[in-house]
């Protein structure tokens, strides 16, 4: 089940839900999801906020049919990993057609249901992408 | 100072059941049905969308096309007969998502199918006193009907957001004025913690829709000292075809006036946003200087008319965010079994 | 540094032992390495044991404490035990610990023990474990599961090189070949391609027959410095390299999605380290927690080169008798993953191959082997290099 706790769920609410991420101004590499600590620069880098405009490209997907614990209700759903504009990769589900999925497909993001802890618990809601 | 529709956006989901397959579970007559509703398919949610997510998007939608700094949004009202948590607001999370927190007031709204215009009428008030700048206002919802029951061949699910504001430079179209009809009639309700609303059957009608729609509407016209022939386009919240149609002919508006947003038919109902979307439809199209009548009605009762007079403005904007004719382009039809999925009407262990 | 031998190795059967308890298992399979060393109790300096989520599968911390206890090191010995966890790399790093301890000096004898207990939850709540070894709150809250992060590997690797299900399904036919004659192993049947190929899709392209099952199990094996080794065997196995190395947690931030940096670091740190390349190694055992883990593993421990994973496997070349043979064991695919155990199975497999005595498995003339052990999607590897000359 993807039972995360309330406040460990809401603390990065923002960046799921707008897509803010980080850059670090020394090196100019930007990263969602976010880092404290550039990997380049390590202590030399500045790091700032970003809020991406998630327009991507599909890099890699599966389908999956066995689902994980609490996504049973949505199998086949389709997990993917997209690359932003600015550089940054992060996985997500791509809304849509299994069928129509291909390598190097653009993308835009799309608010939606993550999951929820079981019918009494909190909804969480986040950014999944659509075929652009 | 006027006050008026500074932008709009409107989402619906891609999918859609025909009303035959729904028939066909229900050992029902599909023509029967959709000659006498006037619909013939409707639209449901994705496994993963829910009354929020699509009031998001239609927020976000409106606040793209008119390109408008979110932080100046005093205000977010959601209304809704489907907000996913009975308590805990369905407009906080909007207002995170389209980047209006924190200095803002927020709530959500119910009342049946008319809790979008009253947002809308609430953010006028607020907006013409001074003490928000702009304000939202929503309907959305992924209206609930039982299983076998009339309302699952109509209740569908969509959203529009209006953002509301006084700057005349900004003001797409202006609300000249709005009236209100209201008295208590239990004809359609959802009791606390209940999967599906129950309702008077016709009773809906006449002591229902009919009466308040058209106290509303003529009582706004007598205010306003207008008439039908006065608007290029009309109105009418619409659960299915056949309502807004008589109660626009009861009233004197043509069929070529309701046309435009008489969206009811390829959509469904919507519920809280069904008006607002025919609004929506309609501005889509109209040209600067056009007029429009609309009345939005919640059962339980009550009946929000309002009347509209498009600027140049929409020119600038129109294009900047999808149109409802594009939202209903290219839906993706599905089975009675995928729809009862995605509408949670199968219970997993 | 001082160098380090093997001394004794035990593995439990491995599979679903509905009748076994955690300590079970471990207990047996430590006593059965103390056993094959002639290692008096009294002999043994610490003890290192890889587990991945005793809080998981069974609720049970404080790990190295319980086992030292039922292994009777505890209540009068006071043997000190540290458990080691890097998901499913933890046997490889409880090993890579213990040579350490008795390299630096510190520690003579050492036991290197792993085990998982897996079957005790359902197999929803063990998925739902093993996923807590990707990114939690980056992958796994997207429903990101361990077969479906492999599986964007595959695809990725098919797209980039060809690679085809079918060459996949070779990997599991071979492992399932080789697991047939190997035997604590959880399956010991042969399949064919066709029946890969037919088998239900878990997260396309993988199906149910490219992933490790999950497993029950525990292994051991026991560590001593080269300079006294022959007290206690014959065969002393030597520890010619290790080698370790993190990328990051997430598949979604790695250089290439299709190379497991990790791999190729580990593995370059122990060829480093114990002088030796690729062409040197007679066997390995790699993480083959899903076929297409093999392919990456060969291709990024120098093997074969990028991209050639598939066709080679399809040829043969890594089949017992082919240039480079690659899980004899049956790997993780038919021997089965108890995750914390494995890194310390795969040693066992190299050790017993090494000594000759892995029966109709065994490589012909092997001297010199290698193990690798990866955790999650590739954040963590590490690799070993034995060798039966010292």
């Amino acid at each position: 089940m993807i039972t995360m706790s309330v406040p460990r769920f809401w603390r990065k609410q923002i960046a799921r839900y707008n897509l803010v991420g980080t850059y670090c101004k020394t090196c100019n590499e930007y990263f969602y999801p976010p880092r404290n600590v550039c990997p380049t620069c390590r202590r030399d880098g500045q790091i700032g906020e970003h809020k991406f405009n998630g327009n991507g490209e599909l890099i890699t997907y599966t389908v999956i049919h066995t689902a994980a614990e609490g996504f049973e209700g949505q199998t086949p759903y389709v997990l993917g990993i997209v690359q932003l504009e600015e550089g940054p990769r992060l996985t997500s589900q791509i809304v849509g057609d299994p069928k129509e999925m291909h390598i190097g497909m653009k993308v835009r993001p799309v608010f939606r249901r993550l999951g929820q802890s079981g019918e009494r618990g909190m909804i969480y809601y986040g950014t999944k992408f659509v075929p652009a | 100072m006027s006050v008026g529709i500074v932008s709009y956006g409107a989402y619906i989901p891609r999918y859609r059941i025909k009303l035959d397959d729904i028939a066909k579970v229900w050992g029902d007559d599909a023509e029967i049905l959709k000659s006498g509703l006037m619909v013939f398919e409707k639209s449901f949610p994705d496994v993963d969308e829910d009354t929020a997510t699509i009031a998001v998007e239609a927020a976000r939608s409106a606040v793209r096309r008119a390109g408008i700094d979110a932080q100046r949004i005093g205000a977010v009202y959601t209304g809704s007969e489907s907000h996913p948590y009975a308590v805990k607001p369905t407009s906080t999370i909007v207002a995170e998502a389209v980047g209006a927190t924190p200095v803002l007031t927020a709530a959500d709204f119910e009342f049946a199918c008319k809790a979008g215009t009253a947002a809308v009428q609430t953010c006028m008030g607020l907006v013409a006193s001074g003490m928000i700048d702009l304000g939202m206002a929503i309907g959305s919802d992924v209206a609930q009907g039982a299983p076998g029951d009339a309302l699952e061949y109509t209740a569908a699910a969509g959203g529009v957001a209006f953002i509301i504001g006084s700057k005349e430079s900004e003001i797409t179209a202006i609300i000249e004025d709005t009236y209100s009809f209201t008295t208590d009639t239990p004809d359609f309700w959802r009791r606390e913690g209940m999967p599906y609303p129950e309702h008077g059957g016709r009773f809906t009608g006449e002591p229902g829709y009919f009466k308040h729609v058209t106290n509303a509407a003529r009582g706004l016209m007598e205010k306003m000292n207008t008439k039908p022939e006065d608007y290029d386009f009309a109105v009418f919240h619409q659960p299915n075809g056949k309502f807004p149609s008589r109660a626009a002919s009861m009233l004197g508006f043509s069929k070529e006036q309701i046309k435009p947003g008489l969206v009811v038919p390829r959509l469904g109902n919507t519920y809280s946003g069904s008006c607002m979307m025919g609004i929506a439809a309609t501005l889509d199209q109209a040209k600067p200087g056009d007029r429009i009548f609309a009345t939005a009605f919640g059962s339980g009762a009550g009946a929000d008319a309002f009347s509209i007079t498009v600027t140049d403005r929409i020119e600038e904007i129109r294009n900047s965010a999808p149109k409802v004719e594009e939202l209903l382009a290219n839906p993706i039809y599905a089975d009675y079994a995928k729809y009862a999925r995605h509408k949670g009407k199968i219970k997993l262990a | 540094m001082r160098e380090v031998a093997i001394i004794g190795v035990k593995n439990t059967l491995f599979g679903e032992q509905w009748d076994r308890s955690f300590r079970d298992l471990v207990v047996e399979a430590g006593v059965g390495a103390v056993e094959d060393a002639g290692v008096a109790g009294e002999k043994i300096d610490s003890m290192f044991v890889g587990n991945m989520s005793g809080g998981q599968f069974v609720e049970q911390e404080h790990i190295g404490a319980l086992i030292a206890d039922y292994s009777g090191l505890a209540k009068n010995l006071h043997v000190p035990s540290t458990r080691v966890e890097a998901a499913c790399a933890s046997g490889g790093l409880a090993l890579r610990q213990a040579i350490c301890a008795v390299a630096s000096g510190m520690d003579d004898i050492v036991i290197a023990a792993g085990v998982e207990k897996m079957t005790d939850v359902p197999s929803s709540k063990a998925s739902s474990a093993l996923a807590a070894a990707a990114d939690r709150e980056w992958e796994g809250i997207m429903g990101a599961t361990f077969p479906g992060l492999y599986a964007m590997i595959a695809r990725m690797h098919m797209h980039k090189y060809g690679t085809t299900s079918e060459q996949l399904a070779e990997v599991a036919v071979k492992n399932h070949f080789n697991g047939q004659f190997n035997p604590i192993a959880q399956y010991r049947n042969t399949i064919t391609v066709d029946a890969v190929l037919s088998s239900i899709m878990v997260a396309d392209p993988l199906r149910i027959f490219d992933c490790s099952p999950i497993t029950d199990g525990a292994s051991a094996v026991i560590l001593a410095p080269a300079d006294i080794a022959h007290e206690y065997t014959d065969t002393p196995i030597y520890v010619k390299g290790t080698g370790q190395a993190s990328d990051t947690i997430a598949l979604h931030d790695r250089r290439d999605i299709t190379t497991l940096d990790a791999s190729v670091v580990a593995g370059r740190r122990a060829y480093e380290m114990a002088g030796l390349g690729p062409k040197d190694i007679d066997l390995v055992e790699v993480h083959d927690c899903f076929t297409i883990a093999e392919i990456c593993a060969i291709e990024d421990l120098g093997f074969v080169k990028k991209g050639e994973g598939g066709k080679v496997t399809q040829q043969g070349e890594t089949a017992i008798g082919g240039r480079i043979p690659v899980n004899t064991s049956g790997g993780l695919k038919a021997c089965g993953h108890p995750v914390g155990a494995t890194g310390i199975k795969q040693a066992v497999e190299i050790v017993q191959q090494l000594r000759g005595e892995a029966g109709k498995r065994q490589v012909d003339g092997a001297e010199v082997g290698m193990t690798h052990n990866v955790g999650g999607s590739g954040a963590t590897a590490v690799v070993h290099i034995f060798s039966r000359n010292r």
